[in-house]
């Protein structure tokens, strides 16, 4: 039983990974409809960008704030050079255009700061966190910073002009505009949104999987299987699906013979497919109905 | 923020709408490539050959991604997994119990057929990003299954597995790129010529059908459900023919071969190529083989930089891709004939 619980806690704060990832992928998610499969290269950049700073000798809080802004920036900043003229192109060719963003900023970034594995500093200290040996203060930390994230989206959606106006652009496009909503710029500033939340997210995770180019691959999979299993439509259940699959993993990890670190991408595979299959709309998100 | 309410949403069109006969070439222009298929090899060097062949076996990958996605309308990231698959069938049949590197081929087929035909039962379900979605999980998933120490004994693990190159039948007085350049190409041309027909049969219809409106399709007496994952395992299948290709021209199988910035490639090559045009299938497979090699030339570290503003360049000035270079050519040829 103990090993269960220490499994359960152990899973939540690697989960707290996968919840920081997956709310950045449902935020652009809810601004434009579609998956962005560059969005944990411009988490990567983003991360990139504060090591650099602190380099310069940057105090970490500062590195941290200005890696948002130039973040929040950049995320504008593409949505409009690159994404605007697409918007009313094929599916695919929108797909094209996030693989493109990908190679791109992956091979940027390999090239500026070379593929080295390197350290990455955490503002939480790497202690165990009261006394327990399976969560260290930087998770617990991150736990935190992920669950303050939600917060203040939630509040952001719920409570201000602005928020309210996003959430008109995305769900009813046509009747934002009529009361003077510019939905253009909602999106960009989705846009921009998600890459500072990617940029968070970059900068939690650092610490533990160390900075390097691919340093996303593996923790995007399981953001995407996270947000497909909370419901693409619901941070809540972004968030919610990401600790469930860090305790997953952990689990299965722990009681299936046979089963480890060398299967992690198979697992979310499987999780993805089971999901999209048994419940597509996942635990939280609405459901979606076509018509002709 | 999750409404409770349906929200009910009018789907943007997936793929374009390709019409049926703007898929092939004229008989003029392909008895044309045709003869310089056959004829090239015959006056350039070994190391040439060994890329044409490339071009034909990425062409043939390619194509297989084309049928599904221009033809049928899903999306697949993952074709590099069904390549891996066949490449491993290929590769095992021959080293481990000595099978004929011909008849490999057949077998990788229907294997791959297999995979993708099952595969394509939980695709149904999704369409458009979410399937997209799931196949990139797939291609990023495979390297790390075939690595799988359970499966070792076959697969050779990590190392991967050396293939040796077969030499001319018969005695012929070939070499060895020679033969296997000849060879793929009359199962190129083979395959390529089932495609057209099957584009232009009946269930080529439906496809289509599907891909334009599903629901529309459908109410017209279309089996969804069966033509969508008949598309997926016949793409599924083509690809692991060329992924058994692709082992025996390289000689060599390993897990990391078949990576997601395989299947990055192969969806690269049929937006450069024009999707729903097959012919231009070939085209995006020297794209995605040549332009990296170039790319490199210009930086070695950028080559991915590179790769992805041409990408750009060809999304935003020539969306059709090579199909449109094509028609705008054939336009200037007409001008110039009046």
């Amino acid at each position: 039983m103990e090993l269960f619980t220490n499994q359960i806690l152990a899973g939540i704060s690697t989960g707290a990974i996968y919840a920081c990832m997956a709310l950045a992928v449902v935020m652009i998610y809810q601004a434009i409809d579609h998956l962005n499969f560059a969005q944990g290269e411009m988490a990567m950049f983003s991360t990139f960008i504060s090591w650099q700073l602190m380099q310069w000798g940057v105090p970490y809080w500062v590195a941290f704030i200005l890696t948002l802004a130039l973040s929040f920036a950049a995320g504008i900043v593409i949505e409009r050079a690159l994404f605007k003229p697409l918007a009313k192109a094929p599916i695919l060719t929108q797909v094209a255009g996030f693989i493109a963003l990908y190679s791109i900023i992956n091979s940027c970034a390999g090239l500026i700061w070379d593929f080295t594995i390197k350290q990455y500093p955490t503002p939480f200290g790497s202690s165990p966190f009261l006394g327990s040996q399976l969560i260290s203060t930087h998770q617990a930390g991150m736990i935190g910073i992920t669950l303050l994230m939600l917060a203040g989206l939630y509040f952001f959606f719920r409570y201000t002009r602005m928020g309210l106006a996003m959430r008109a652009a995305a769900s009813l496009p046509e009747s934002a505009r009529l009361v003077g909503i510019n939905t253009s710029w909602m999106i960009a500033l989705g846009w921009g949104m998600a890459a500072a939340i990617g940029a968070v997210a970059g900068m939690m995770i650092a610490p533990v999987v160390f900075l390097e180019p691919n340093m996303m691959l593996g923790v995007l999979i399981y953001g995407f299987a996270a947000a497909v299993l909370g419901g693409l439509t619901s941070p809540f259940g972004a968030v919610i699906g990401g600790f469930l699959v860090g305790i997953f993993e952990n689990l299965v990890g722990t009681y299936i013979p046979g089963v480890g670190n060398e299967l992690k991408l198979p697992i979310a595979l499987a999780l993805i497919v089971t999901v999209l299959v048994i419940k597509p709309a996942g635990l939280f998100g609405r459901p979606i109905v076509k018509r002709v | 923020m999750s409404a409770a309410v349906e929200e009910v949403v009018t789907e943007g069109q997936a793929v374009e709408a390709v019409p049926k006969r703007a898929m092939t070439l004229g008989a003029g222009t392909s008895l044309v490539v045709l003869a310089i298929l056959v004829l090239t090899p015959l006056v350039v060097k070994n190391f040439i050959i060994f890329q044409m062949t490339q071009v034909l076996i990425y062409g043939l990958a390619v194509l297989a991604l084309n049928i599904l996605t221009g033809g049928s309308g899903q999306f697949s990231l993952g074709q590099s997994a069904f390549y891996a698959i066949g490449a491993y069938t290929s590769a095992i049949l021959m080293e481990q119990y000595g099978v004929n590197y011909a008849l490999t081929l057949p077998v990788a087929g229907i294997i791959c057929f297999a995979a993708g035909f099952l595969f394509g039962q939980p695709a149904l379900r999704l369409s458009g990003v979410y399937l997209a979605l799931a196949t990139f999980a797939l291609a990023t998933a495979m390297p790390q299954l075939l690595k799988l120490g359970y499966f070792e004994k076959w697969t050779g693990g990590v190392q991967g597995l050396v293939v040796t190159k077969p030499d001319a039948p018969f005695g012929l007085p070939v070499s060895q790129d020679v033969w296997l350049y000849y060879f793929t190409l009359v199962i190129t041309i083979a395959i390529y010529v089932g495609s057209v027909n099957l584009l232009r049969s009946r269930s080529g219809r439906a496809f289509m059908a599907i891909r334009d409106n599903e629901i529309a399709a459908s109410s017209m007496g279309v089996n969804v459900a069966l033509y969508k994952t008949l598309a997926f395992g016949v793409s599924a299948g083509i690809t692991g023919i060329a992924g058994g290709l692709g082992a025996i021209a390289v000689q060599f199988v390993a897990p990391d071969s078949f990576t997601i910035t395989f299947a990055i490639q192969l969806f690269l090559g049929m937006v450069v190529g024009g999707v729903g045009w097959l012919p231009g299938s070939i085209v995006g497979a020297a794209f995605i083989i040549f332009v990296p090699n170039i790319a490199e030339s210009v930086s070695k570290g950028l080559s991915g930089a590179v790769f992805g503003v041409l990408l750009f360049l060809v999304i935003f000035l020539i969306p059709h891709g090579a199909r449109q270079v094509a028609i705008v050519g054939q336009q200037l040829a007409a001008r110039f004939r009046r």
